[in-house]
Order: structure tokens, then sequence, then C-alpha cells
């Protein structure tokens, strides 16, 4: 007896939902952050998924590229946290609403 | 329940080689710790433990009573207690993991009715698994200087995690070139690619064409493992004591484990990806068949050795306890006479000969070398050692793009 | 139920635990520490499908490097528990529910779009080393090349804006 591929889609769907429930739910940046990399973990998943189901490497390929793309953006994003902290002293996301320092 | 056992006999097979295999790296990590004690003493002119047993030899016993039975500090004003109490049991989980996919030798034996090596788990991906677990293995160490609440561990835990993650790049550099001469990520099918000699005597290590890759991963090596001289982190003139400063007992006890059983997982890393693992370093003819029995003479040796201890020694306890392990020394000695222990003795001797080098490699640069101060380090690590492995990744691939025509 | 029902079910499982764990927890490091979780079971999910590098690279670039980035981040601005503020009456008693109703409905299209006919078996695992290595210098090389120079951006990016005002 093995598992459904439709298994893997829907854990792919309630992971990928509970991230959007955190980015717009949370207060503090870095827990928004991490909830889009939920996302971006649920949608690896789908990749993979489809990547075995109509067995084309691309899939994984493509989930190699997310993972490198999410390092980057991670550091850059984390970078940005750090200014803003600096220049506000506080991670809430309802403080930073001005462009304007 | 029984008969799902039944049907699935791999799953208990490996659950009693996972048991036996961390049973051995915990008593390992116990032996190490007095291998150390005894050797720098002696590098440093003087004995280390001698008396609690022949030789010091039950030290780590007496140790590891201590840690159960010293008074066990718990903070209360730490941030996230479930963390404080989380991160020793992390850093010791994964320094037992490790050596999962370790291969001890090349034999295949029956057990329960499976047919099974010499490892826990051969997976295809062996050595990303090893990698895998290194780069989690920072967490610990920044968990537990976080979660303490204190300035020194913070300061220690940031600091050796840094380092940890700047050396992880050098060592995954090192290993590529060993990867591009292998063509496999097992870790199995890496020793089995080492056989054979070239001109008839030099053993196919890939010590010989990746010498620079061979520095570079030691010394990234012990750059990992926190160990002298890249000991800042922990060293205590420096930092108290580091990211464990607030952990007493058994968490303390763990982290020391945990240290211990990282350094006997990157010697045998070490022995695996650049030494031959379990392939003995004298060619595989017929004339040099009578090293088959070099086990069985060293421990024979090993048996005199103890033997004549029992006489020289004064202590009434100890004689006693000489002359037991006297005994059972000359017993194995015999044992691995008999045909089939033999053959499945060679490759377990082998690896854990040239591994016992590496630990005696290890303890030797603590006992001579100063420590880096921490730029020092930092500027090693991403400065000299990230090129050195780079650049031995373009001229290894070139080399092997240029042989393959 | 065979050794994969259970270990698929316990695995995505602890996947949905650790997503709850994120969002419901009010300090940012146990909210990391349920992500590192939640990566850690994926890549498991990765093995079941047969995804062994991936499943790899999951632990060591995602798990490994990037999670401890947050982890440093958090630790460095000392970052402390969020202010609990309560849910409006309307997203309580009608987002709810509605978002609840809404994953029900996707999970059932999904589920009738690949029934359950379409088991993952073992002779259809793709993802093996070699031929990851061959797609990626093959195929993809152009955007492989693109992703190092997007990480030399990123790096120096990154050291740019986050040193100290001179």
């Amino acid at each position: 007896m093995h598992v459904p591929l439709s298994y893997y889609l829907i854990l792919s769907a309630i992971l990928f939902g509970l991230g959007v429930l955190g980015f717009l739910l949370k207060r503090s940046i870095i827990a928004i952050f991490m909830s889009l990399e939920l996302m971006l973990n649920a949608v690896n998943l789908s990749f993979v998924a489809f990547s075995y189901a109509w067995q084309q490497i691309s899939g994984q390929i493509f989930v190699f590229f997310v993972i490198v793309v999410a390092a980057a953006e991670a550091a850059v994003g984390l970078a940005i946290i750090i200014m803003i902290f600096r220049n506000r002293a506080s991670l809430n996301i309802e403080r930073i609403n001005l462009m304007k320092l | 329940m029984s008969e799902w056992i039944g049907r699935h006999p791999e799953l208990l097979v490996a659950g009693l080689k996972a048991g036996v295999l961390i049973f051995v790296l915990l008593t390992a990590v116990a032996y190490m710790v007095w291998f150390e004690r005894k050797l720098i003493a002696h590098i440093q002119s003087r004995w280390g433990p001698y008396r609690v047993g022949p030789h010091g030899l039950l030290q780590p016993l007496a140790d590891g009573l201590k840690f159960l039975f010293k008074e066990d500090i718990i903070l209360t004003n730490v941030t996230s207690r479930f963390v404080y109490l989380f991160a020793p049991f992390l850093s010791l989980a994964l320094a037992l993991l490790a050596v999962a996919v370790i291969p001890f030798g090349p034999e295949e034996f029956e057990l329960l009715g499976t047919r099974t090596g010499f490892y826990v788990a051969d997976i295809n991906v062996g050595l990303l698994f090893v990698l895998a677990v290194t780069s989690l293995g920072v967490y610990g160490v920044v968990l537990a200087g976080w979660s303490s609440n204190s300035k020194y561990p913070l300061l220690g835990g940031l600091r050796s995690a840094a380092q940890m993650i700047s050396y992880e790049l050098a060592l995954t550099f090192a290993v590529v070139g060993v990867l591009l001469l292998a063509g496999t990520l097992s870790l199995r099918e890496i020793v089995a690619g080492q056989s054979g000699t070239w001109a008839g005597f030099l053993p196919r290590w890939h010590v010989f064409p990746q010498f620079v890759a061979f520095v570079c991963f030691f010394v990234a090596g012990v750059a990992e493992t926190n160990r002298t001289p890249f000991d800042l982190p922990e060293a205590e003139s420096e930092l108290v004591a580091g990211f464990h400063t607030e952990y007493s007992s058994l968490k303390f006890a763990m982290f020391f484990m945990a240290e211990y059983a990282h350094i006997i997982t990157t010697s045998l890393l070490v022995t695996i990806l650049f030494f031959g693992g379990w392939l003995s370093p004298f060619p595989d003819t017929a004339a040099w068949n009578f090293t088959r029995f070099l086990p069985s003479v060293l421990t024979a040796v090993l048996a005199l050795l103890f033997f004549r201890d029992a006489f020289r020694l004064t202590n009434q306890y100890h004689r006693v306890l000489t002359f037991l392990i006297c005994m059972g020394l000359a017993g194995l000695a015999f044992l691995l006479l008999h045909p089939t222990a033999l053959i499945l003795a060679q490759g377990p001797f082998w690896l854990l000969a040239k591994t016992g080098m590496f630990l005696f490699v290890f303890v030797w640069t603590r006992a001579t070398l100063p420590r880096f101060r921490y730029d020092q380090l930092m500027a090693f690590g991403w400065k000299l050692l990230v090129p050195l492995a780079v650049l031995n990744v373009f001229v290894t691939s070139f080399v092997v793009a240029w042989r393959a025509d | 139920m065979s050794a994969e029902h259970w270990l698929f079910f316990f695995f995505a499982g602890v996947a949905v635990l650790g997503a709850l764990n994120l969002i419901l927890q009010r300090h940012p490091i146990h909210s990391a520490l349920s992500l590192i979780l939640v990566m850690a079971s994926l890549a498991v999910l990765y093995l079941l499908l047969g995804a062994e590098f991936i499943a790899a690279i999951q632990i060591i670039v995602y798990a490994g490097a990037i999670m401890v980035l947050f982890v440093f981040v958090i630790m460095v601005l000392n970052a402390g528990e969020e202010e609990r503020t309560s849910l409006s009456r309307v997203a309580k008693f009608v987002g709810l529910p509605l978002a609840a109703v809404f994953l029900v409905e996707v999970c059932y299209v999904l589920y009738r779009a690949w029934p359950s006919e379409q088991m993952v078996v073992p002779e259809r695992f793709l993802g093996r080393t070699e031929d990851i290595g061959k797609a990626l210098y093959g195929e993809f090389l152009l955007p492989f090349e693109l992703t190092a120079i997007l990480i030399l951006i990123a790096l120096v990016g990154a050291v740019v804006l986050a040193q100290k005002e001179p």
C-alpha cells in the first residue's frame, strides 16, 4: 500500500494556508518573514510532488532555485529588518507605517 | 506487532545495529577523554590520571559518576526554559546521529535472516547526510548560548556558531574534490573506489591526488569541532567557558560528550574519505597475506603488555584489574584467529587503527599549538581555506575532464 | 496501513503542528524553532517522494543556514514577545469559518483531481544526484549561473545594509 499523490498536494495547500494566516495575523516582522518562508516551503512540496507525478526532473530543479532565491532574499530581508530596528527600535509592523523615518 | 516485525526484519536489524553503535560510540567518547588527558599529560612531561584504575583506565567511570551526582543547577530567569533544556539534547542527538552512515567494513553478513553490512544505513547521499547533521549542529551551540541569558555564553555561542558556519564551507568544498574522483556520494562506495594500488605498492587512497583537500578538510574539521587552535569560543581564559557556562552536571556532560563524538566522527570521516576507510595499506596479493593476522598479533601484544604491568603495579586492585584485562585481550586475540572472525575483523580493525591515528593528531595539536584570535580565525577560514579548497576543485575538475577524453 | 502511510501521516502531522505552533507562539524564537521542525519534516516527505538530493539540500541550506540566519537576527535584536491583541469580531466569526470552508473545498478538488489510484511507488522515483547534476549543468545552465550572480548581489547588499554607521 502506498500513499496517494493527492495527499501531498493537500498537505501543501494546508501549509500554504497556514503561512498566509501567519502573514496576515502576526505583528512581529520576523514572524511575518517566517510565515513567508513557510509559504515557500509549501510550494516546494508541491513542486516535488508534481515532479514525481509528471516524471520530470525540472520540478526538483525549480525547488533548488526556489531554495537559493529564498536564501538570497532572507539575507537581504533580514539586513533590512536590522536597519528598520535600528531606526525605530521596534519590530511591530504597526509602528512601521510611515515612508519617512 | 511481532508478526509485522517478522515481515520487516530489516527494521529490527537496523535498530540492533544502531543500539550497538551508540553504546560503542558513547564508550569511545568516554575513553577518548581518558586518552586525551593521558596524552596531553605525557606530552607535558607528567603523568595523567593514574590512581583511579590501572593507568587511570577507570577515570571515565569516575567522571561519569561525578556528573551524575553533581548538583543540577537550572536557571530560572531564562527567556525560554524549553530552549535552555533542549539545547544539550539536540547537540548530543546530532553528534550521535552522524555515525549512522559510516561503513565500518566491506563484508556482508547474515543477521536475523537479512543480508546486511557493517553499517546502520547505506544511503545514496551518505556524504550529504553527514554534512546536513554538521550544519544542524550549529543550533545546539547558538541556542545554548542565547538561552543562558548571560553575556559570556551569548558571545561565546555567537562566536562559536559563526566559526562553525564559516568552516562548514571550507569543509564542503574540500569534499567536492573527493567527490569528483569517486563519482558517488555513498560513503561505502567512496571507500570501495579506493581499493587497488598504483605501481603495485601505493594504495589508491584519495589523500595522494587530493593532498590539498585533505589538509583543508582536516583543518576545517578541527575548527568545526571547536578544538584548539580554534577553541577561542570555549577557552577558559577568554570567555569563562563559552556557550556552556551556565550548564551543570548532566547537561554539561552532554555538551562535552557531543564535542568528543564530533571529534570521533570527523576522524572517521577523514579516514573514509581520504585514507581508504576499511582498506588495508598493504597490497591485496598473496605475498602480503600474512598481514591478515595483524589484528590478532596486536591484541596479543597488548595482552602481554598488560601482563607485564600486572607484576609491576603495586596496588592490589589495579593488579587484579590488569590481570583481568590481560585475560580478556588474550581471549580476543585467540578469537580473532578463527577463520570467520579473521575475515570480519579486517575492515573494522584498519578503520579503527587509522581513526586512532587521527585522534592522536587531534590531541597532539591541542597540546602543542596556541590558539587563534577570533579575527585571525575568521580571516584564516574565509581568506585562506575557502579559496584554497575552491582552487583544488578547479584543478581537480580540469584533470578529471582532461583524463575523461 | 503500510509503513509509508505511517511515515507520511506522522511527518505531515508534525509539519502541520509546527506550522500551527509558528502562528500561535508569541516569542519569535519559538516560531523559528517550529519552522525548523516544519522544514525537517518536509525533508522527510521529500525522501518519501524519492527526491533525496533535494531533501539533503533542504536540511543543509534551508534548515541549516537560512534558519540559523533568522535565529542570529532574533538573538542580536533581542526580539521580545509580541503584544497580544484580539482579532476583530468579523475576523473571528466570519473570516476564520470561511477560510476553513475554502480550505476544505480546495482539498476536495485536489483529492478528486488526483484520485487514489495514483499512488507514490518507489519504482517511479527520480531525483538521484546524477540526474539533477546533469539537468542543472545541461538544460538549466543559464539559470544556475544567474543564481550565482544573484547570491553575490545578495551578499554585497546584506553586508552594505547591515554594517554599522561609520
